[in-house]
């Protein structure tokens, strides 16, 4: 009897559950849950949704997000007889397996979030995005983030740091967990400290948060108002200029407008009557006075708005304050940002001085290279060769050439540098041969002969190779560039370029003090005379030299033309720059010119520091420079003493 | 001295003024001007130009030859003093054309607004309206010629205060100013310089106030003024590089501390040549860019320098004639191959154009003369038999082989 009860009962619960809510016993927990909110979640209002996304977000349920993210793109669908909610489609799909259910479209009806409940619930998505199991999607969010940050971001991405396993996420959630309480923290203590912690931060997104939370907006009243968060007080003259000023009051409303020259005359000119305004004869209008006195008569008679003189404008400014506000009206919180943005702007500072040191090396390691070769032929052999700088050029050129021949490009670099310095080794020979040989006593000469196979090898060059100029790619792996923070970074080719200066550094120094031909060049140098004597060829070592000075300009040639364009006046480029590092550095040592092209490095690096957008400038200040150099020391840094000097 | 000995121990100035006014008055005669059309006026304003290049090189010269300063940097002065000028030339005649479009204006213009809209006109088109202070005295003809003189003179008396001062001597000197001569067309380069940056100073050939002139006559005229200026250029510095100043200058050039040692204060002689040159190339430069009728920061590269140099040694250092001769045809020369006037020669597998293998040409050759013939076109001038040098006092051989040399005179090897 019991069990056929029990039967019967489960039975009319079994047929009197379809017809009161369908099929209740397979319902999910989420559409369990959103049977409990139904009326909320088919019209939610964007004050009372609060609690239902609370209790969506509590439950923990796997298939919240999916759902909050359809709900809100207006994909959700519920049965009017039945009052279960479907995903939207055909068929519609439970919104709990995902499994497609045979229903009647007719009695469906969509469920339609309006724009203030979708950005909660978006907000809501957020703390899902930022614990999404995919590192990609959990960096897209952040990304977002930090792209169009807003106040109700704060506590989903706080609540998500606990979670976070990946350690470079996570210091990106606690860079971005500071940003935003440092703008949108609930009370000055909180954003303070946050502002605090930013301070020793770099990136570029810290220094706009704590300029955005700095924003001022000019201001002028007739006393300082005591409501406002005044930023500082402007004194006219010094701090705004007075037209500027005067120009804010009549903005303001505040006084009237001041006439310019223009005005006056084109007030005059829509006044002439019979050949005079205002009594003054139009003839006679070609001074300002005559003009002024001719306005101040119009303005009598009204056809005129009144003089603005130098007086009334001057009382008006004196009677007003101008100022700049804060838009955040919260003192504590400007002056912590204050503190906080000097003090990230120091590091900044320095930073930057590390990358423009770095700028500089590099540019020295170039200067270095392009000069090294010349203070071998110049400094060591006393000879002057205005060629040198088509030498580089015939290297760059070289390299070109390879490249067109071996497609690869790393193999292409590793051909070119030894041929680029066969090359020019074989030009300097040659020339040394034919032409230098006969003037070594005559410097001056040398200087213009040299000259002359100068303009005829750029004249060759542009010839052979036209006018435009030559790319010589760079192989990938020197494409990049080493980044050390937000601020600090140099490319690769730069560390390339830096590192092959050194290289020849050492090997130069290697040959002329660790080896016999080293020996016999500086024998020679000193003494050609004692050096023969002593059974040194010297023809053979000058001939040696200044190959091997040449040989080094045409691998410098490669290694310029890698990061500049090549074209047939590169060398011109050069020589000058070349020339005064050999003679800034000291004539006649190697490490005079290593000197000297760290000086001119970090001299131009310097100096366009402080006018970047002029480097033309900055070259003209560099050469001024260097003659004042040479006034004060006629030897270079590094000086010679003794029977080495020469003199 | 009586002044006929003075040219009479200067046979060549002699010689070259007699020749320089023939010349001039062939030109005068066959020139469109005249009516005859013989020469064109374009050709007249080339002629012109030469001449003016032929005083530059004899300045040079004598800095170079006689005083054994291998300057690279009289051509800055020489572009400094087209400048000079052209400030004046460029402003005078924007002042007619403002004035003349604001004569319809319903009022007259005050000074203030016929200057500044000078100033928008000039300085439009580097994006500016306002006149940089270098542009003071622009508005007046007497000072701005004073500058032509002054700046160029001032530059090359600051400059070579400095480096003479501290004994910079040989190439260093070279290479100084030519280090001076690039920083001032990279300065003359920025628009922030106050002289049209890149743009340069152009129409230049107009004179204001002379509107009415045919180019012919203005271009004659030109001519005409720098005949003259050469001619009293050569006599100048025929006059510096003789008697006993003349004997000076080639002894620092020959051997620079024995002057000192025999108690001439070198420095100062070589200031004094370094910066009359100077000033003459500024002159000379004045001259010249009218005539041409646009300067650009180009005109002023170190190159230019270079190629005074080239000429001068074409020519043949250490005499005058020498290098106003080198100057003169390296030029005419050049203009010739450059613009198109030599015929191409085919050779079968490839035609020579010469406007792409002039400066081929002009490098070899300069590097043949330089190693073959150091005395230059002048030294040809030996070959006539009419000149024997004295050895004691002329040097031909420039100046560092003259101060090796052991015995006076005598070529070493």
């Amino acid at each position: 009897m019991l069990r056929a009860l029990s039967l019967v009962l489960t039975l009319a619960l079994c047929l009197a559950l379809p017809a009161h809510r369908a099929m209740a016993q397979q319902t999910g927990p989420l559409q369990a849950l959103l049977q409990t909110h139904a009326d909320e979640v088919a019209s939610p209002g964007r004050q009372s949704v609060g609690p239902l996304i609370a209790d969506l977000v509590a439950s923990g349920l796997p298939q919240v997000p999916d759902f909050l993210n359809r709900w809100s793109d207006r994909d959700l669908v519920q049965d009017e007889a039945t009052g279960l909610f479907y995903y939207d489609g055909t068929p519609p799909v439970d919104v709990d397996t995902g499994a497609p259910v045979r229903l009647d479209r007719a009695s469906l009806s969509a469920v339609r979030p309006n724009g203030g409940v979708r950005r909660v619930i978006s907000t809501a998505l957020v703390q899902f995005q930022l614990s999404d199991p995919d590192i990609a999607a959990r960096s897209a969010a952040l990304d977002a983030i930090a792209r169009a940050p807003e106040p109700d971001q704060l506590a989903p991405l706080r609540a998500s740091l606990a979670s976070e396993t990946d350690p470079a996420l996570r210091a990106r959630k606690e860079q971005l967990v500071g940003m935003l309480a440092a703008r949108f923290g609930a009370n000055s203590d909180d954003r303070v400290a946050a502002i605090a912690a930013l301070s020793g931060a770099l990136s570029v997104e810290v220094r706009a948060v704590l300029n955005q939370i700095l924003t001022t907006s000019p201001g002028v009243a007739e006393t300082l108002p005591p409501e406002v968060n005044v930023a500082r007080v402007l004194q006219v003259g010094d701090d705004i200029p007075i037209q500027d000023a005067y120009a804010r009051l009549v903005d303001a409303g505040r006084a009237p407008p001041a006439q310019d020259r223009d005005q006056i005359k084109a007030a005059l000119t829509a006044n002439v009557a019979g050949g005079e305004v205002g009594g003054v004869p139009v003839g006679a209008l070609d001074s300002e006075t005559d003009r002024l006195r001719a306005y101040a008569a119009l303005a009598e008679a009204g056809a005129a708005p009144p003089l603005v003189t130098q007086d009334t404008i001057e009382a008006a400014l004196a009677s007003h304050v101008f100022y700049e506000a804060y838009a955040e009206p919260d003192t504590a919180v400007t002056d912590a940002a204050r503190a906080a943005l000097d003090e990230v702007e120091q590091r900044v500072f320095f930073n930057q001085m590390l990358d423009l040191t770095l700028d500089a090396l590099s540019l020295a390691s170039i200067y270095f290279l392009a000069a090294i070769g010349l203070a071998i032929t110049f400094g060591v052999m006393g000879v002057i060769n205005m060629a040198h700088g088509e030498f580089i050029m015939m290297g760059a050129y070289t390299g070109y050439v390879v490249q067109q021949i071996i497609p690869d490009y790393t193999l292409s670099l590793i051909v070119a540098l030894p041929l680029a310095f066969a090359v020019t080794f074989a030009a300097g020979v040659a020339m040394e041969r034919l032409v230098i040989r006969w003037l070594y006593h005559r410097p001056l000469e040398t200087l213009l002969a040299t000259f002359g196979i100068s303009i005829a090898l750029q004249q060759l060059a542009k010839n052979i190779f036209g006018t435009q100029a030559r790319p010589l790619t760079s192989p990938a792996w020197l494409d990049g560039a080493w980044v050390l923070n937000d601020v600090v970074s140099i490319a690769n080719i730069r560390i390339a370029i830096f590192v092959l200066a050194l290289i020849f550094l050492a090997l130069i120094l290697f040959i002329l003090n660790k080896t016999r031909v080293g020996l016999e060049v500086r024998a020679v140098t000193q003494n050609p005379g004692m050096a023969a004597s002593m059974g040194i060829n010297p023809d053979k070592i000058n001939m040696l030299t200044f190959g091997l000075g040449s040989g080094i300009a045409g691998i410098a040639g490669v290694a310029i033309g890698l990061y500049a364009k090549v074209t047939s006046e590169m060398g011109a480029d050069y020589i000058v720059q070349s020339f005064m590092t050999v003679v800034v550095g000291g004539v006649g040592n190697v490490w005079g010119t290593l000197a000297g092209a760290a000086l001119i490095g970090i001299l131009q690096k310097g100096i366009e520091y402080f006018n970047p957008s002029n480097t033309l400038a900055a070259q003209t200040y560099m050469i001024l420079f260097i003659i004042l150099f040479i006034q004060f020391r006629p030897k270079g840094i590094v000086a010679l003493k003794g029977r080495a000097a020469g003199d | 001295m009586k002044p006929q000995s003075f040219l009479s121990q200067n046979r060549s100035a002699l010689w070259f003024l007699l020749s320089l006014t023939v010349f001039a008055l062939i030109v005068t005669v066959l020139s469109d001007a005249m009516g005859n059309g013989m020469i064109s006026t374009s050709f007249v304003k080339t002629l012109g130009k030469t001449l003016c290049l032929m005083l530059v090189a004899i300045a040079m010269d004598v800095v170079w030859g006689y005083t054994g300063i291998l300057s690279l940097g009289h051509m800055a002065f020489f572009g400094l003093g087209g400048y000079m000028i052209g400030m004046w030339l460029m402003y005078a005649r924007t002042e007619i054309i403002v004035t003349e479009s604001l004569r319809a204006a319903a009022i007259p213009p005050t000074p203030q607004e016929i200057h500044d809209s000078v100033g928008t006109q000039i300085f439009g088109v580097v994006g500016s309206s306002e006149f940089p202070a270098i542009w003071l005295f622009a508005h007046s003809f007497w000072l701005q010629i004073a500058m032509v003189v002054l700046v160029p003179g001032v530059l090359a008396l600051v400059f070579g205060w400095l480096a003479f001062r501290s004994r910079v001597t040989g190439v260093y000197l070279s290479i100084l100013t030519q280090a001076m001569t690039l920083a001032l067309s990279l300065y003359l380069f920025q628009n922030e310089a106050g002289l049209r940056g890149n743009n340069g100073l152009s129409g230049l050939q107009n004179l204001p106030g002379l509107e009415d002139l045919p180019q012919a006559t203005l271009s004659l005229a030109f001519f005409w003024a720098s005949a003259v200026a050469l001619g009293a250029g050569y006599v100048l510095f025929a006059w510096v590089v003789s008697g006993k100043m003349g004997s000076v200058i080639r002894g620092i050039r020959d051997n620079e501390s024995r002057v000192r040692f025999l108690g001439y204060h070198v420095e100062s002689y070589k200031l004094f040549v370094f910066t009359l040159t100077g000033i003459v190339a500024g002159i000379a430069g004045a001259l010249y860019y009218p005539q041409a009728g646009i300067i650009n920061p180009n005109e002023v590269a170190p190159i230019a320098s270079i190629y005074l140099a080239v000429w001068v040694a074409i020519g043949g250092r250490g005499r005058l004639y020498g290098a106003a001769l080198g100057a003169a045809l390296v030029s005419l020369l050049s203009s010739w191959f450059t613009s198109g006037g030599a015929p191409d020669i085919p050779l079968g597998f490839y035609t020579l154009h010469w406007t792409d293998w002039w400066l081929v040409l002009l490098g070899v050759s300069f590097v043949a003369v330089t190693l073959l013939a150091p005395k230059g076109i002048g030294g040809l001038f030996d070959l006539l038999g009419h000149r024997h040098p004295v050895p004691e006092r002329v040097g031909d051989f420039g100046p560092d082989k003259g101060a090796r040399r052991t015995v006076e005179g005598e070529e070493e090897r």
